[in-house]
């Protein structure tokens, strides 16, 4: 095990991170959000994005147009707002402020841009699109492209899309680069918007709940979608200062092997990528203050997911879904919710599981119904998705 | 330790190899799904499942399984056993198809296993399912075939001891244009104890990715 001792010695520091979604425009207005208890799915009648009323959680356009067109006409060489898509709007909003104030060159050869999303730009599939932009805007690249010219890094960004797990596995892969000293400075950026497409998909699987979501509780009915984008920064330089530092300490994925659209009956698979992040983060599983989980309100994810936690030893430690606030928001969700969880550190806080009421799994979990104060210093955050994919991710606060 | 590929499988332009060998090439052939069809029934794969998959999943599937049935790669662990992957157009070939079942609502057909397809990591689930593979996936997005970032990211998992036998590669497909190259990666120890076959083993970098990857083009 040479390597990993040798590898270890570079820490993956957790520098600044940003959050946008129906619930606010940055972390702090999310986390505000989050302790008033304000759940952002709302029942929306949208004929260009359903037919019959759906309960979404939507960011709000105004504010987001208006907000974007600031950051256009700052630019030094001025940009047309409307030559953005929605996403690449919400994407380049979200990284505005972590990389202005990150304390990196987007320009330097050691600092790379990940982006994580699972469907990009594919509103421009339709009609009321064709016009305004080429249909190369479909391609992941051209996204991240532009995203990566507006901000002018150096490096071709690297592109993840794996399903639910993408926005965990590019934590993943980030601290992977950072440790092994390829790269010194990761963003981690990574967006999906609500669209006709994936309303559709997911209700002809009928995993939409007809009410907000409710993760973990015996009357879940399915998900609720949501969009977001949400960007980490990740450094090996240690952040100055007194405040405490928060590591990336471990991260793993795993394959059921069992079903692509149905997850593992026994949860092994993801208990497993659980166990490979906490032996590298190097704690127990009893030593965890807190599971962010991915608790998608599906009644087979919930089981399988508490299912892995019991395999892994850890059904005493507390765990919530922030999906019951915000939905399920794909290529985002591990990265907006890798943001609370490091929020839960810095202000040794845990925040309740907004939806949850009756214990609904078979393996009882110690989900949070409120609020609370608690020392907070080792976080694991999991992640399943379609194509029987697992991640898993341990923050340890150092 | 080193780790070397020990044997491949490249398709392009309708024409099949394997470890360097020309399988399958039919002149006739303009469609992607006559061409799969076809290689599946000549290399007499038996798998029901496949008729159900997107042109994604049948390109990675039949690539994965020409290249696995003649290893002994099941002597891994499935825990230590990765795939991954990478692409140009995500799954676009199949979100098109999905999203012409929802353009007209008079016509509002949204299928469940059409839309599972619209993610390009089904294919390594199908793979994963096909060999009992459980260890560490992912599918990055590429505008061309990048063989550092593929190198690189198989390198650490091997360096981590995440894995002991990983397949990696390129799975393209949009509309009738297809492209897919598989290796097969393992430790140089590992390596030394196969049998011995046709393909003789080449270390595992960007650099031979690259040739194997590109050899039809020179």
């Amino acid at each position: 095990m040479g390597h990993l001792t040798q590898i270890s010695m570079r820490q993956t520091y957790i520098i600044n991170d940003n959050i946008i979604t129906s619930l606010g425009f940055t972390t702090r207005e999310n986390i505000e959000s989050i302790r008033a208890n304000v759940i952002g799915i709302r029942t929306t009648d949208d004929p260009l994005l359903y037919p019959r009323p759906v309960p979404l959680s939507l960011i709000d356009s105004e504010t987001l147009e208006k907000r974007f067109n600031a950051l256009c006409e700052q630019r030094k060489r001025p940009v047309a707002p409307d030559s953005f898509t929605r996403l690449e709007k919400l994407l380049i909003t979200s990284m505005q402020e972590v990389v202005q104030e990150g304390g990196f060159n987007p320009y330097h050869p050691k600092t790379l841009l990940i982006l994580s999303t699972t469907k990009g730009n594919i509103d421009l599939l339709e009609e009321r699109y064709k016009a305004r932009f080429n249909h190369k805007r479909l391609f992941l690249w051209e996204l991240a492209r532009v995203v990566q010219n507006f901000f002018g890094f150096i490096n071709t960004p690297v592109i993840i899309s794996n399903a639910c797990i993408s926005g965990v596995l590019a934590l993943i892969i980030s601290s992977r680069y950072i440790q092994s000293g390829l790269y010194d400075d990761v963003v981690v950026a990574g967006g999906d918007i609500v669209s006709e497409f994936v309303i559709a998909g997911f209700q002809s699987f009928q995993a939409l709940s007809p009410d907000p979501c409710k993760p973990f509780d015996q009357n879940r009915t399915g998900l609720s979608l949501g969009e977001a984008a949400g960007t980490i920064h990740l450094s090996a330089k240690e952040p100055v200062g007194p405040s405490p530092k928060i590591i990336l300490a471990g991260g793993a994925t795993t394959n059921d092997a069992n079903h692509i659209s149905g997850p593992s009956r026994t949860g092994q698979e993801l208990s497993l990528a659980m166990d490979r992040a906490l032996q590298q983060a190097a704690i127990e599983a009893s030593s965890l203050d807190y599971i962010a989980a991915h608790g998608t309100a599906t009644a087979y994810n919930d089981e399988m997911e508490a299912k892995a936690i019991g395999l892994s030893k850890a059904e005493q430690v507390p765990v919530a879904s922030q999906k019951g606030y915000w939905g399920h928001t794909l290529g985002a969700a591990g990265i907006i919710e890798s943001v609370v969880a490091v929020a839960s550190m810095r202000n040794n806080q845990l925040y309740r599981s907004a939806g949850f009421e009756t214990q609904g799994v078979t393996v009882p979990l110690n989900i949070l119904t409120e609020h609370r104060d608690a020392e907070v210093d080792h976080v694991l955050k999991s992640a399943s998705g379609f194509g029987g994919c697992n991640a898993a991710v341990v923050f340890n606060k150092i | 330790m080193r780790q070397f590929i020990t044997a491949y499988t490249l398709i392009d332009g309708f024409k099949c190899m394997v470890n360097g060998r020309l399988l399958f090439y039919q002149e006739n052939i303009l469609t992607f799904a006559d061409f799969i069809k076809a290689l599946y029934k000549q290399e007499q794969v038996n798998y029901p499942k496949f008729y159900k998959m997107d042109a994604l999943g049948k390109l990675g599937f039949i690539a994965s399984e020409l290249l696995l049935r003649n290893k002994d790669f099941k002597l891994y662990p499935p825990e230590l056993t990765g795939v991954v992957l990478s692409n140009s157009s995500s799954s676009l070939d199949t979100d098109i198809a999905h999203y012409e079942t929802i353009r007209d609502r008079e016509h509002y057909f949204p299928s469940p296993s059409v839309f599972v397809y619209t993610l390009p990591n089904i294919v390594i689930g199908e793979i994963c399912i096909r060999n009992g593979i459980k260890g560490e996936n992912a599918f990055l997005v590429s505008e061309s075939f990048n063989s550092e970032l593929i190198a690189g990211y198989v390198t650490d998992l091997f360096s981590r001891e995440l894995v002991k036998g990983c397949l990696c590669g390129w799975i393209e497909v949009l509309g009738n244009r297809c492209e897919a190259f598989l290796a097969w990666v393992e430790n140089q120890a590992d390596v030394a104890e196969t049998k011995p076959g046709m393909f003789n083993p080449v270390p595992f970098d960007a650099e031979h990715l690259k040739l194997l990857k590109n050899q039809n083009d020179r």
